[in-house]
Protein backbone atom coordinates (compact mmCIF):
# COMPACT_ATOMS: atom_id res chain seq x y z
CA UNK A 1 0.00 0.00 0.00
CA UNK A 2 1.42 3.35 -1.05
CA UNK A 3 0.51 5.76 1.71
CA UNK A 4 0.91 8.71 -0.63
CA UNK A 5 -1.99 7.49 -2.74
CA UNK A 6 -4.16 6.16 0.04
CA UNK A 7 -7.34 4.78 -1.56
CA UNK A 8 -5.86 5.26 -5.07
CA UNK A 9 -6.71 8.95 -5.55
CA UNK A 10 -4.15 11.71 -4.99
CA UNK A 11 -4.74 14.16 -2.16
CA UNK A 12 -5.81 17.08 -4.36
CA UNK A 13 -8.50 14.97 -6.04
CA UNK A 14 -9.79 13.75 -2.69
CA UNK A 15 -9.92 17.35 -1.39
CA UNK A 16 -12.00 18.37 -4.41
CA UNK A 17 -14.39 15.45 -3.85
CA UNK A 18 -14.55 16.14 -0.11
CA UNK A 19 -15.49 19.78 -0.71
CA UNK A 20 -18.26 18.60 -3.06
CA UNK A 21 -19.54 16.13 -0.44
CA UNK A 22 -19.76 18.87 2.22
CA UNK A 23 -21.76 21.15 -0.11
CA UNK A 24 -23.95 18.19 -1.07
CA UNK A 25 -24.74 17.57 2.61
CA UNK A 26 -25.50 21.28 3.12
CA UNK A 27 -28.07 21.28 0.28
CA UNK A 28 -29.71 17.83 0.44
CA UNK A 29 -30.74 16.42 -2.93
CA UNK A 30 -28.93 19.08 -4.99
CA UNK A 31 -26.42 17.69 -7.50
CA UNK A 32 -22.96 19.18 -6.96
CA UNK A 33 -20.70 19.07 -10.06
CA UNK A 34 -17.25 17.56 -9.55
CA UNK A 35 -14.29 16.79 -11.80
CA UNK A 36 -14.54 13.02 -12.08
CA UNK A 37 -11.22 11.21 -12.54
CA UNK A 38 -10.30 8.24 -14.67
CA UNK A 39 -10.50 5.15 -12.52
CA UNK A 40 -8.96 1.76 -13.27
CA UNK A 41 -12.38 0.32 -14.12
CA UNK A 42 -14.97 1.13 -16.81
CA UNK A 43 -17.89 3.53 -16.33
CA UNK A 44 -20.91 1.52 -15.35
CA UNK A 45 -18.74 -0.20 -12.75
CA UNK A 46 -19.49 2.46 -10.20
CA UNK A 47 -16.64 4.91 -10.77
CA UNK A 48 -18.66 7.70 -9.11
CA UNK A 49 -19.33 5.61 -6.05
CA UNK A 50 -15.71 4.44 -5.99
CA UNK A 51 -14.44 8.03 -5.97
CA UNK A 52 -16.83 9.03 -3.17
CA UNK A 53 -15.79 5.97 -1.16
CA UNK A 54 -12.10 6.77 -1.77
CA UNK A 55 -12.60 10.28 -0.39
CA UNK A 56 -14.54 8.96 2.61
CA UNK A 57 -12.59 5.89 3.79
CA UNK A 58 -10.08 5.91 6.64
CA UNK A 59 -7.67 3.00 7.32
CA UNK A 60 -9.82 1.93 10.31
CA UNK A 61 -12.99 1.44 8.26
CA UNK A 62 -14.68 -1.85 7.49
CA UNK A 63 -16.00 -1.77 3.94
CA UNK A 64 -18.87 -3.66 2.33
CA UNK A 65 -19.90 -3.66 -1.34
CA UNK A 66 -23.35 -4.67 -2.53
CA UNK A 67 -24.34 -5.26 -6.14
CA UNK A 68 -28.10 -5.80 -6.63
CA UNK A 69 -28.22 -6.92 -3.01
CA UNK A 70 -25.37 -9.44 -3.34
CA UNK A 71 -21.78 -9.28 -2.11
CA UNK A 72 -20.42 -11.95 -4.45
CA UNK A 73 -20.91 -10.58 -7.97
CA UNK A 74 -17.85 -9.80 -10.10
CA UNK A 75 -18.50 -6.07 -9.75
CA UNK A 76 -18.81 -6.16 -5.95
CA UNK A 77 -15.79 -8.44 -5.52
CA UNK A 78 -13.56 -6.28 -7.69
CA UNK A 79 -14.49 -3.03 -5.91
CA UNK A 80 -13.94 -4.71 -2.54
CA UNK A 81 -10.50 -5.97 -3.66
CA UNK A 82 -9.66 -2.52 -5.05
CA UNK A 83 -10.04 -0.90 -1.63
CA UNK A 84 -8.40 -3.81 0.21
CA UNK A 85 -5.36 -3.20 -2.00
CA UNK A 86 -5.32 0.61 -2.20
CA UNK A 87 -6.61 1.59 1.27
CA UNK A 88 -5.76 -1.49 3.32
CA UNK A 89 -9.26 -1.50 4.80
CA UNK A 90 -10.94 -4.53 6.28
CA UNK A 91 -13.92 -5.78 4.28
CA UNK A 92 -17.04 -7.63 5.30
CA UNK A 93 -20.24 -9.04 3.85
CA UNK A 94 -22.13 -8.35 7.08
CA UNK A 95 -24.12 -5.12 6.96
CA UNK A 96 -23.91 -4.72 10.72
CA UNK A 97 -20.09 -4.86 10.78
CA UNK A 98 -19.56 -2.38 7.94
CA UNK A 99 -18.79 1.28 8.60
CA UNK A 100 -18.86 2.28 4.92
CA UNK A 101 -21.11 0.47 2.43
CA UNK A 102 -20.96 1.03 -1.31
CA UNK A 103 -24.03 -0.16 -3.18
CA UNK A 104 -25.53 -0.54 -6.60
CA UNK A 105 -29.29 -0.98 -7.03
CA UNK A 106 -30.27 -1.72 -3.42
CA UNK A 107 -30.53 -0.32 0.10
CA UNK A 108 -29.83 -3.00 2.72
CA UNK A 109 -32.82 -4.51 4.52
CA UNK A 110 -31.13 -4.05 7.91
CA UNK A 111 -31.67 -0.66 9.52
CA UNK A 112 -28.45 1.34 9.20
CA UNK A 113 -26.95 3.17 12.18
CA UNK A 114 -25.82 6.77 12.58
CA UNK A 115 -22.16 5.73 12.55
CA UNK A 116 -22.54 4.11 9.12
CA UNK A 117 -22.18 5.70 5.68
CA UNK A 118 -23.78 4.34 2.52
CA UNK A 119 -22.46 5.31 -0.90
CA UNK A 120 -24.74 4.74 -3.91
CA UNK A 121 -23.42 4.21 -7.43
CA UNK A 122 -25.47 6.37 -9.77
CA UNK A 123 -25.66 5.98 -13.56
CA UNK A 124 -27.97 8.93 -14.36
CA UNK A 125 -28.19 11.47 -11.52
CA UNK A 126 -30.63 13.88 -13.19
CA UNK A 127 -34.24 12.83 -12.52
CA UNK A 128 -35.49 15.29 -15.15
CA UNK A 129 -33.14 14.06 -17.89
CA UNK A 130 -35.70 11.91 -19.72
CA UNK A 131 -38.04 14.92 -19.86
CA UNK A 132 -35.39 17.45 -20.85
CA UNK A 133 -32.03 16.47 -22.38
CA UNK A 134 -30.36 19.86 -21.94
CA UNK A 135 -28.38 20.35 -18.73
CA UNK A 136 -28.88 24.14 -18.82
CA UNK A 137 -32.65 23.59 -18.83
CA UNK A 138 -32.75 20.98 -16.05
CA UNK A 139 -30.58 23.26 -13.86
CA UNK A 140 -33.10 26.04 -14.47
CA UNK A 141 -36.01 23.74 -13.65
CA UNK A 142 -34.41 22.75 -10.32
CA UNK A 143 -33.63 26.38 -9.50
CA UNK A 144 -37.27 27.36 -10.09
CA UNK A 145 -38.66 24.19 -8.46
CA UNK A 146 -40.37 23.59 -11.77
CA UNK A 147 -41.32 19.96 -11.24
CA UNK A 148 -44.74 19.98 -12.93
CA UNK A 149 -43.52 17.98 -15.94
CA UNK A 150 -42.35 15.20 -13.64
CA UNK A 151 -45.83 14.92 -12.15
CA UNK A 152 -47.35 14.95 -15.64
CA UNK A 153 -45.12 12.02 -16.64
CA UNK A 154 -46.12 10.01 -13.57
CA UNK A 155 -49.77 10.82 -14.18
CA UNK A 156 -49.53 9.68 -17.81
CA UNK A 157 -48.33 6.36 -16.40
CA UNK A 158 -51.49 6.13 -14.36
CA UNK A 159 -53.78 6.90 -17.27
CA UNK A 160 -52.00 4.35 -19.49
CA UNK A 161 -51.34 1.55 -17.01
CA UNK A 162 -53.78 2.25 -14.19
CA UNK A 163 -50.79 2.70 -11.86
CA UNK A 164 -47.41 4.39 -11.77
CA UNK A 165 -45.26 1.93 -13.72
CA UNK A 166 -41.91 3.35 -12.59
CA UNK A 167 -40.46 0.50 -10.51
CA UNK A 168 -36.81 1.62 -10.15
CA UNK A 169 -35.17 5.02 -9.66
CA UNK A 170 -38.54 6.29 -8.49
CA UNK A 171 -38.16 10.07 -7.98
CA UNK A 172 -38.24 11.60 -4.50
CA UNK A 173 -38.43 15.12 -3.12
CA UNK A 174 -35.76 15.81 -0.51
CA UNK A 175 -36.35 18.13 2.42
CA UNK A 176 -39.29 19.78 0.60
CA UNK A 177 -36.99 21.27 -2.04
CA UNK A 178 -35.06 19.20 -4.63
CA UNK A 179 -36.42 16.35 -6.71
CA UNK A 180 -33.75 13.62 -6.66
CA UNK A 181 -33.06 10.33 -8.39
CA UNK A 182 -32.40 7.78 -5.63
CA UNK A 183 -30.36 5.69 -8.16
CA UNK A 184 -31.87 2.52 -9.66
CA UNK A 185 -33.01 1.03 -6.35
CA UNK A 186 -36.45 -0.63 -6.45
CA UNK A 187 -39.17 1.69 -5.23
CA UNK A 188 -39.61 -0.81 -2.37
CA UNK A 189 -36.43 0.76 -0.95
CA UNK A 190 -37.67 4.36 -1.14
CA UNK A 191 -39.12 4.48 2.42
CA UNK A 192 -35.68 3.43 3.75
CA UNK A 193 -34.13 6.64 2.36
CA UNK A 194 -35.20 8.33 5.61
CA UNK A 195 -32.54 6.69 7.76
CA UNK A 196 -30.02 7.28 10.56
CA UNK A 197 -26.93 6.88 8.33
CA UNK A 198 -25.31 9.40 5.97
CA UNK A 199 -26.24 8.69 2.33
CA UNK A 200 -23.88 9.82 -0.43
CA UNK A 201 -24.52 9.44 -4.17
CA UNK A 202 -21.76 9.45 -6.81
CA UNK A 203 -22.18 9.58 -10.60
CA UNK A 204 -18.81 9.18 -12.37
CA UNK A 205 -19.62 9.62 -16.04
CA UNK A 206 -22.09 12.44 -15.29
CA UNK A 207 -19.74 14.01 -12.70
CA UNK A 208 -22.24 14.67 -9.94
CA UNK A 209 -22.27 14.11 -6.17
CA UNK A 210 -25.35 14.49 -4.00
CA UNK A 211 -26.34 13.54 -0.49
CA UNK A 212 -29.08 12.92 2.03
CA UNK A 213 -28.08 13.56 5.67
CA UNK A 214 -29.56 11.39 8.44
CA UNK A 215 -33.19 12.06 9.45
CA UNK A 216 -33.90 14.06 6.30
CA UNK A 217 -37.43 14.13 4.92
CA UNK A 218 -37.57 12.12 1.69
CA UNK A 219 -40.97 11.86 -0.01
CA UNK A 220 -41.70 9.70 -3.06
CA UNK A 221 -43.66 11.75 -5.59
CA UNK A 222 -47.30 10.70 -5.80
CA UNK A 223 -50.89 11.87 -6.07
CA UNK A 224 -53.68 12.05 -3.55
CA UNK A 225 -55.80 9.55 -5.47
CA UNK A 226 -52.76 7.36 -6.35
CA UNK A 227 -50.56 7.30 -3.24
CA UNK A 228 -47.04 5.89 -3.49
CA UNK A 229 -46.75 2.17 -2.74
CA UNK A 230 -43.48 0.43 -1.88
CA UNK A 231 -44.38 -2.77 -3.70
CA UNK A 232 -42.55 -6.09 -3.95
CA UNK A 233 -43.41 -9.65 -5.03
CA UNK A 234 -46.33 -10.78 -2.83
CA UNK A 235 -44.55 -13.83 -1.49
CA UNK A 236 -42.32 -14.80 1.43
CA UNK A 237 -38.66 -15.70 0.80
CA UNK A 238 -38.42 -19.39 -0.12
CA UNK A 239 -35.17 -19.77 1.81
CA UNK A 240 -35.64 -17.77 5.01
CA UNK A 241 -39.38 -17.09 5.08
CA UNK A 242 -38.95 -13.30 5.33
CA UNK A 243 -42.10 -11.42 4.39
CA UNK A 244 -40.59 -7.95 4.71
CA UNK A 245 -37.69 -8.14 2.27
CA UNK A 246 -37.30 -7.38 -1.43
CA UNK A 247 -37.29 -10.59 -3.48
CA UNK A 248 -35.62 -11.78 -6.65
CA UNK A 249 -37.48 -14.32 -8.76
CA UNK A 250 -35.20 -17.17 -9.75
CA UNK A 251 -36.07 -19.75 -12.45
CA UNK A 252 -34.98 -23.15 -11.12
CA UNK A 253 -35.36 -25.61 -13.97
CA UNK A 254 -36.52 -26.16 -17.56
CA UNK A 255 -40.01 -26.95 -16.30
CA UNK A 256 -40.35 -23.30 -15.31
CA UNK A 257 -40.35 -23.87 -11.56
CA UNK A 258 -39.35 -20.71 -9.79
CA UNK A 259 -38.45 -19.54 -6.37
CA UNK A 260 -38.43 -16.18 -4.61
CA UNK A 261 -35.37 -15.30 -2.55
CA UNK A 262 -34.20 -12.23 -0.67
CA UNK A 263 -32.20 -9.95 -2.95
CA UNK A 264 -30.17 -8.91 0.13
CA UNK A 265 -27.98 -12.00 0.51
CA UNK A 266 -26.58 -10.96 3.90
CA UNK A 267 -30.09 -10.42 5.29
CA UNK A 268 -31.22 -13.85 4.04
CA UNK A 269 -28.14 -15.64 5.39
CA UNK A 270 -28.36 -14.02 8.82
CA UNK A 271 -32.05 -14.96 9.06
CA UNK A 272 -31.30 -18.59 8.12
CA UNK A 273 -28.46 -18.68 10.65
CA UNK A 274 -30.95 -17.46 13.24
CA UNK A 275 -33.15 -20.46 12.45
CA UNK A 276 -35.75 -18.97 10.11
CA UNK A 277 -36.88 -21.43 7.46
CA UNK A 278 -38.62 -20.80 4.13
CA UNK A 279 -40.80 -23.05 1.95
CA UNK A 280 -38.01 -24.76 -0.01
CA UNK A 281 -35.79 -25.21 3.00
CA UNK A 282 -38.73 -26.92 4.74
CA UNK A 283 -39.26 -29.27 1.77
CA UNK A 284 -35.61 -30.20 1.77
CA UNK A 285 -35.74 -30.94 5.47
CA UNK A 286 -38.85 -33.10 5.08
CA UNK B 1 11.37 24.54 21.92
CA UNK B 2 12.13 26.30 18.68
CA UNK B 3 9.95 29.06 17.34
CA UNK B 4 7.27 27.90 14.96
CA UNK B 5 8.07 28.53 11.32
CA UNK B 6 5.90 28.39 8.28
CA UNK B 7 7.41 24.97 7.51
CA UNK B 8 6.25 23.27 10.69
CA UNK B 9 2.83 22.33 11.92
CA UNK B 10 1.58 20.51 8.82
CA UNK B 11 0.29 16.93 8.65
CA UNK B 12 2.89 14.27 9.43
CA UNK B 13 0.99 11.70 7.36
CA UNK B 14 -1.30 13.74 5.12
CA UNK B 15 -3.35 10.94 3.47
CA UNK B 16 -4.36 9.39 6.79
CA UNK B 17 -4.69 12.56 8.87
CA UNK B 18 -6.72 14.28 6.15
CA UNK B 19 -8.98 11.22 5.89
CA UNK B 20 -9.66 11.29 9.64
CA UNK B 21 -10.16 15.05 9.64
CA UNK B 22 -12.58 14.89 6.73
CA UNK B 23 -14.66 12.23 8.46
CA UNK B 24 -15.00 14.48 11.50
CA UNK B 25 -15.91 17.44 9.26
CA UNK B 26 -18.42 15.39 7.29
CA UNK B 27 -19.98 13.95 10.44
CA UNK B 28 -20.64 17.37 11.96
CA UNK B 29 -21.86 18.89 8.67
CA UNK B 30 -24.26 15.94 8.26
CA UNK B 31 -25.46 16.19 11.88
CA UNK B 32 -25.71 19.81 13.00
CA UNK B 33 -25.26 20.08 16.76
CA UNK B 34 -22.76 17.21 16.97
CA UNK B 35 -19.28 18.13 18.24
CA UNK B 36 -16.16 16.15 17.26
CA UNK B 37 -12.44 16.26 17.98
CA UNK B 38 -10.44 17.58 15.05
CA UNK B 39 -6.64 17.39 15.26
CA UNK B 40 -3.58 16.90 13.10
CA UNK B 41 -2.29 20.40 12.34
CA UNK B 42 -0.19 22.60 14.65
CA UNK B 43 -0.97 25.99 13.11
CA UNK B 44 0.49 29.33 14.18
CA UNK B 45 -1.54 31.47 16.58
CA UNK B 46 -4.25 32.68 16.58
CA UNK B 47 -5.47 29.72 14.47
CA UNK B 48 -6.90 26.89 16.57
CA UNK B 49 -5.85 23.29 15.98
CA UNK B 50 -9.32 22.49 14.62
CA UNK B 51 -9.38 25.47 12.21
CA UNK B 52 -5.83 24.74 11.03
CA UNK B 53 -6.71 21.07 10.49
CA UNK B 54 -9.80 22.02 8.45
CA UNK B 55 -7.73 24.34 6.26
CA UNK B 56 -5.12 21.63 5.57
CA UNK B 57 -7.89 19.11 4.83
CA UNK B 58 -10.00 21.21 2.47
CA UNK B 59 -7.84 23.96 0.93
CA UNK B 60 -5.37 23.92 -1.96
CA UNK B 61 -4.46 26.09 -4.97
CA UNK B 62 -8.05 25.74 -6.25
CA UNK B 63 -9.63 27.43 -3.20
CA UNK B 64 -9.47 31.08 -2.23
CA UNK B 65 -9.16 31.71 1.49
CA UNK B 66 -10.07 34.90 3.31
CA UNK B 67 -8.29 35.60 6.61
CA UNK B 68 -10.36 38.01 8.68
CA UNK B 69 -8.96 40.61 11.06
CA UNK B 70 -6.42 39.32 13.56
CA UNK B 71 -6.13 36.06 11.58
CA UNK B 72 -4.58 37.93 8.67
CA UNK B 73 -1.00 37.83 9.98
CA UNK B 74 2.28 37.18 8.17
CA UNK B 75 2.62 33.97 10.15
CA UNK B 76 -0.82 32.59 9.21
CA UNK B 77 -0.49 33.68 5.57
CA UNK B 78 2.92 32.06 5.20
CA UNK B 79 1.85 28.85 6.95
CA UNK B 80 -1.29 28.51 4.84
CA UNK B 81 0.53 29.27 1.59
CA UNK B 82 3.36 26.84 2.36
CA UNK B 83 1.12 23.93 3.36
CA UNK B 84 -1.84 24.37 1.00
CA UNK B 85 -0.88 26.76 -1.82
CA UNK B 86 -4.28 28.39 -1.37
CA UNK B 87 -4.46 31.99 -2.63
CA UNK B 88 -5.40 34.55 0.04
CA UNK B 89 -8.42 36.58 -1.07
CA UNK B 90 -10.98 39.23 -0.26
CA UNK B 91 -14.19 38.11 1.44
CA UNK B 92 -16.32 38.62 -1.69
CA UNK B 93 -14.59 35.89 -3.72
CA UNK B 94 -13.54 33.52 -0.93
CA UNK B 95 -14.37 29.80 -0.93
CA UNK B 96 -13.30 29.59 2.72
CA UNK B 97 -12.93 32.26 5.38
CA UNK B 98 -11.49 32.09 8.88
CA UNK B 99 -11.99 34.51 11.73
CA UNK B 100 -13.88 35.34 14.86
CA UNK B 101 -17.59 35.96 14.42
CA UNK B 102 -17.11 39.72 14.88
CA UNK B 103 -14.43 39.82 12.19
CA UNK B 104 -16.45 37.74 9.72
CA UNK B 105 -19.59 39.85 10.19
CA UNK B 106 -21.61 41.03 8.40
CA UNK B 107 -22.20 37.85 6.41
CA UNK B 108 -23.35 39.87 3.42
CA UNK B 109 -19.75 40.12 2.17
CA UNK B 110 -19.60 36.39 1.35
CA UNK B 111 -20.75 34.40 -1.66
CA UNK B 112 -24.09 32.61 -1.17
CA UNK B 113 -24.11 30.63 -4.45
CA UNK B 114 -26.41 31.13 -7.42
CA UNK B 115 -29.90 29.76 -8.07
CA UNK B 116 -28.48 27.20 -10.50
CA UNK B 117 -25.27 26.52 -8.54
CA UNK B 118 -26.03 26.94 -4.82
CA UNK B 119 -22.82 25.01 -4.05
CA UNK B 120 -20.75 28.00 -5.19
CA UNK B 121 -20.96 29.60 -1.76
CA UNK B 122 -18.46 30.36 0.97
CA UNK B 123 -17.74 28.06 3.88
CA UNK B 124 -16.94 30.06 7.02
CA UNK B 125 -14.69 28.72 9.76
CA UNK B 126 -15.71 30.63 12.87
CA UNK B 127 -13.25 30.55 15.77
CA UNK B 128 -15.22 30.49 19.03
CA UNK B 129 -14.32 30.93 22.70
CA UNK B 130 -16.73 28.16 23.65
CA UNK B 131 -18.51 25.33 21.87
CA UNK B 132 -21.34 23.55 23.65
CA UNK B 133 -24.45 21.56 22.94
CA UNK B 134 -26.52 24.29 24.54
CA UNK B 135 -28.32 27.42 23.49
CA UNK B 136 -30.06 27.79 20.13
CA UNK B 137 -32.46 25.01 19.11
CA UNK B 138 -31.69 23.42 15.75
CA UNK B 139 -33.94 21.34 13.51
CA UNK B 140 -33.90 20.13 9.92
CA UNK B 141 -31.83 17.71 7.81
CA UNK B 142 -29.34 15.70 9.88
CA UNK B 143 -31.20 16.25 13.14
CA UNK B 144 -33.50 13.79 14.88
CA UNK B 145 -36.20 16.02 16.40
CA UNK B 146 -34.02 18.87 17.72
CA UNK B 147 -30.42 19.58 18.73
CA UNK B 148 -28.76 22.42 20.59
CA UNK B 149 -25.63 24.34 19.78
CA UNK B 150 -23.99 27.48 21.14
CA UNK B 151 -24.23 29.90 18.19
CA UNK B 152 -22.46 33.25 18.07
CA UNK B 153 -25.43 35.13 16.57
CA UNK B 154 -28.74 33.33 16.08
CA UNK B 155 -30.56 36.15 14.18
CA UNK B 156 -27.79 36.48 11.55
CA UNK B 157 -27.72 32.71 11.09
CA UNK B 158 -31.52 32.58 10.84
CA UNK B 159 -31.29 35.18 8.08
CA UNK B 160 -28.72 32.99 6.31
CA UNK B 161 -31.02 29.95 6.60
CA UNK B 162 -33.85 32.02 5.12
CA UNK B 163 -31.85 32.27 1.89
CA UNK B 164 -32.07 28.49 1.41
CA UNK B 165 -31.10 26.82 -0.91
CA UNK B 166 -28.58 29.66 -1.13
CA UNK B 167 -26.45 30.75 1.80
CA UNK B 168 -23.13 30.18 3.55
CA UNK B 169 -22.21 27.06 5.50
CA UNK B 170 -20.35 27.19 8.82
CA UNK B 171 -17.83 25.30 10.88
CA UNK B 172 -17.45 26.43 14.48
CA UNK B 173 -14.03 25.67 15.93
CA UNK B 174 -12.77 25.90 19.50
CA UNK B 175 -9.38 24.48 20.38
CA UNK B 176 -9.35 20.98 18.93
CA UNK B 177 -13.13 20.63 18.59
CA UNK B 178 -15.51 21.33 15.73
CA UNK B 179 -19.25 21.63 15.05
CA UNK B 180 -21.05 22.73 11.89
CA UNK B 181 -24.16 24.52 10.73
CA UNK B 182 -25.25 24.06 7.12
CA UNK B 183 -27.64 26.58 5.58
CA UNK B 184 -30.40 23.92 5.72
CA UNK B 185 -30.70 24.10 9.53
CA UNK B 186 -33.68 25.89 11.04
CA UNK B 187 -32.77 27.88 14.15
CA UNK B 188 -34.97 28.99 17.01
CA UNK B 189 -34.22 30.56 20.36
CA UNK B 190 -36.27 30.16 23.50
CA UNK B 191 -38.25 33.23 24.40
ZN1 LIG C 1 -34.50 -14.73 2.54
Amino acid sequence: MNEYNFAYLDEQTKRMIRRAILKALAVPGYQVPFASREMPMPYGWGTGGVQVSAATLTPEDTFKVIDQGADDTTNAVSIRKFFENTAGVKTTEETEKATVIQTRHRTPEAKLRKDQIIVYQVPIPEPLRFLEPRETETRKMHSLEEYGLMHVKLYEDISQHGAISTAYAYPVKVSDRYVMDPSPIPKFDNPKLEMDAIQLFGAGREQRIYAVPPHTKVVSLDFEDYPFEATKADHPCDLCGAEDSYLDEVIMDDAGNRMFVCSDTDYCRSRREAGHVGRLAEENAA
Amino acid sequence: MTAQTQFSGGFQNAPVQAAHAFRAAMTVMAQPGEIRDLRGAQPPKPLSIAAGTLLLTLCDPETKVHLAGEFNTDGVREWLTFHTGAPISQAAVADFAVGSWAELSPLGSFRIGTAEYPDRSATLIVECDALQQAGAILSGPGIKDTARLSLPDAPALQANAALYPLGCDFFFTCGDRVAALPRSTQISVEA
